[in-house]
């Protein structure tokens, strides 16, 4: 199974194995990730599941529809060019050893 | 002894005041009361990815299983709470058990309303409010043909668009002229309609359900108001909810449509708590007293009868707000548009991508949109903010409205 690395903005460190298919939301609220609300339980419709991912995996997710987007520009912080939201991105093998970080505020 | 909160019902509302409390430090025992058998789970996914197969039962879980030890939390499954002694402050399990309380909270939702007319009970109806009730309709439509759903709300079209996407032939009947009449203006109600009528639904507006008789060949004959005949081999219904307060009526708690809170979520009996779908609270956007059947208001009202029980009481006054999925139909809204006396659209209504915008006195109280999510996220902090946008701003589609929040 993948193993994320979700970082809190505290500084503190969750390595979570999740199985393929889940989404990095599911895991990190699931695990008790500090900063992922999570509204809406993964429908793409409240954007507080905002994460930025590593740079070096950009080009390995799965490719950010149109919707994510626009939910993406009204994310409370700042949009960062790794700027996801954790609901829209499903873990695959290629994923393995992802590290996520968590905005300051959702 | 410890502070001991016992919460009834493990919603989305039950299971944030659990997660909310020992984020504020709570340090005394919780116990959360399932009447369910499963791990506490997300309710919307039920109409829309776990009945399509894209959200699994283990992805629709809130938490990990190992979350409610990790923090304390005493996930009892399977119990139902019987009775409540507000003067002993105990609850009282169907199995005898007693439980004391320092503070309660009935997080009990709503229960779904029942067709009663004639051959009803013998048609077997499905409705949809839980993960046993969702797996049954998911059994059930896999061997269907002919599906009829009774109620054009927001349920029962998040059902009619999974059945058409499974293949069916489907039929919806509604009793008002339009669907999500309650909720939506003509404009919006209108493009559903359309979508609907092209993906092949059969709608009956304005009708009612006389009787259901067995069919000869099988199935369920329904006899419709207008005097037409629906052939179904599956019925399913979204006709709206009760809310569940029979265990606060029979402890003496007052109730009106819903149990009454005030806005701090407070009962009428010391030290119990009403959230969510079963509570009735005066609403600050709506300026009466209402009961919501939304995730929003359930987690919102969790927070804030644990900011009270915790000793920093603020008043409940989230912005209220919605969602449906249907189809590529995708509506999000903000605030509460009911009584509203100006309507401005921003977009293109014949494009399936747009917002409404709800005034009332001059005033901007709702926003409804339509496939256009950055309006939705920018109108819950127009909303939240007590920012009314000129009506010239909204319909330039160039200007950003995120700027009237700088």
């Amino acid at each position: 199974m993948p193993k994320v690395t979700y970082i809190e903005t505290s500084g503190k460190e969750h390595l979570v194995e999740l199985p393929l298919g889940a989404t990095l939301m599911e895991g990190a609220v699931q695990h008790d990730v500090k900063g992922i609300v999570a509204e809406c339980g993964g429908s793409c419709m409240c954007a507080t599941c905002h994460m930025y991912v590593d740079e070096a995996f950009l080009d390995l997710l799965p490719v950010m529809e149109e919707e994510e987007d626009e939910m993406l520009g009204g994310a409370s912080a700042e949009r960062r060019a790794n700027s996801r939201l954790g609901c829209q991105v499903r873990v695959s093998g290629a994923l393995y050893g992802l590290i996520v970080r968590i905005p300051e505020k959702q | 002894m410890k502070p001991q909160v016992v919460i009834i019902g493990a919603g989305h509302g039950g299971v944030q005041v659990a997660a909310s409390l020992r984020e504020a430090g709570f340090d005394g025992t919780i116990v959360l009361l399932s009447d369910e058998q499963t791990l506490p789970y997300q309710k919307p996914p039920l109409s829309k990815g776990y009945l399509q197969g894209k959200q699994t039962d283990e992805a629709i879980l809130f938490r990990s299983p190992a979350y409610y030890d990790a923090n304390g939390i005493s996930l009892r499954l399977g119990v139902q709470a019987a009775r409540i002694l507000p003067e002993e402050k105990q609850v009282i399990t169907g199995t005898g058990e007693r439980i004391p309380y320092t503070q309660l909270v009935l997080a009990t939702g709503a229960a779904n309303r029942l067709l009663r007319v004639p051959g009803a009970d013998a048609a077997d109806i499905g409705y949809l409010r839980n993960l046993t009730d969702a797996r049954r309709i998911g059994e059930r439509l896999a061997q269907a043909q002919r599906v009829a759903i009774i109620g054009g709300g927001f349920i029962g079209l998040e059902l009619a668009a999974l059945a058409v996407e499974k293949g069916k032939q489907v039929t919806v009947i509604e009793a008002q002229q339009r669907l999500m009449e309650r909720v939506l203006p003509a404009m919006l109600s209108d493009v559903f309609q359309a979508v609907h009528e092209r993906q092949g639904v059969s709608l009956f507006l304005k009708s009612g359900v006389e009787a259901i008789e067995a069919a000869e060949t099988g199935g369920h004959l329904i006899q419709v108001s207008t005097g037409q005949t629906v052939a179904a081999d599956c019925i399913l219904a979204g006709i709206g909810v009760i809310p569940e307060t029979t265990l606060a009526m029979n402890a003496g708690i007052a109730c009106e449509n819903g149990i009454l809170v005030n806005e701090y979520q407070q009962t009428s009996a010391p030290d119990i708590y009403a959230i969510g779908d079963c509570a009735n609270h005066h609403n600050p956007y709506a300026g009466c007293r209402l009961r919501l059947e939304s995730v929003q208001n359930a987690v919102d009202q969790a927070k804030t009868a644990v900011a009270h029980m915790t000793g920093h009481p603020v008043a409940y006054q989230a912005v209220p707000w919605f969602w449906t999925n249907q189809y590529h139909l995708k509506l999000q809204m903000a605030g509460l548009s009911a009584g509203y006396d100006q309507a401005v659209v921003r977009g293109d209504t014949a494009t399936e991508k747009f917002s409404v915008y709800y005034y009332k006195n001059g005033r901007l109280i709702g926003v409804d949109s339509l496939n256009r999510p950055a309006d939705h996220l920018n109108a819950r902090k127009l909303l939240s903010a007590g920012i009314t946008p000129d009506p010239a701003q909204l319909a330039d589609t160039a200007f950003n409205l995120n700027n009237l929040l700088a």
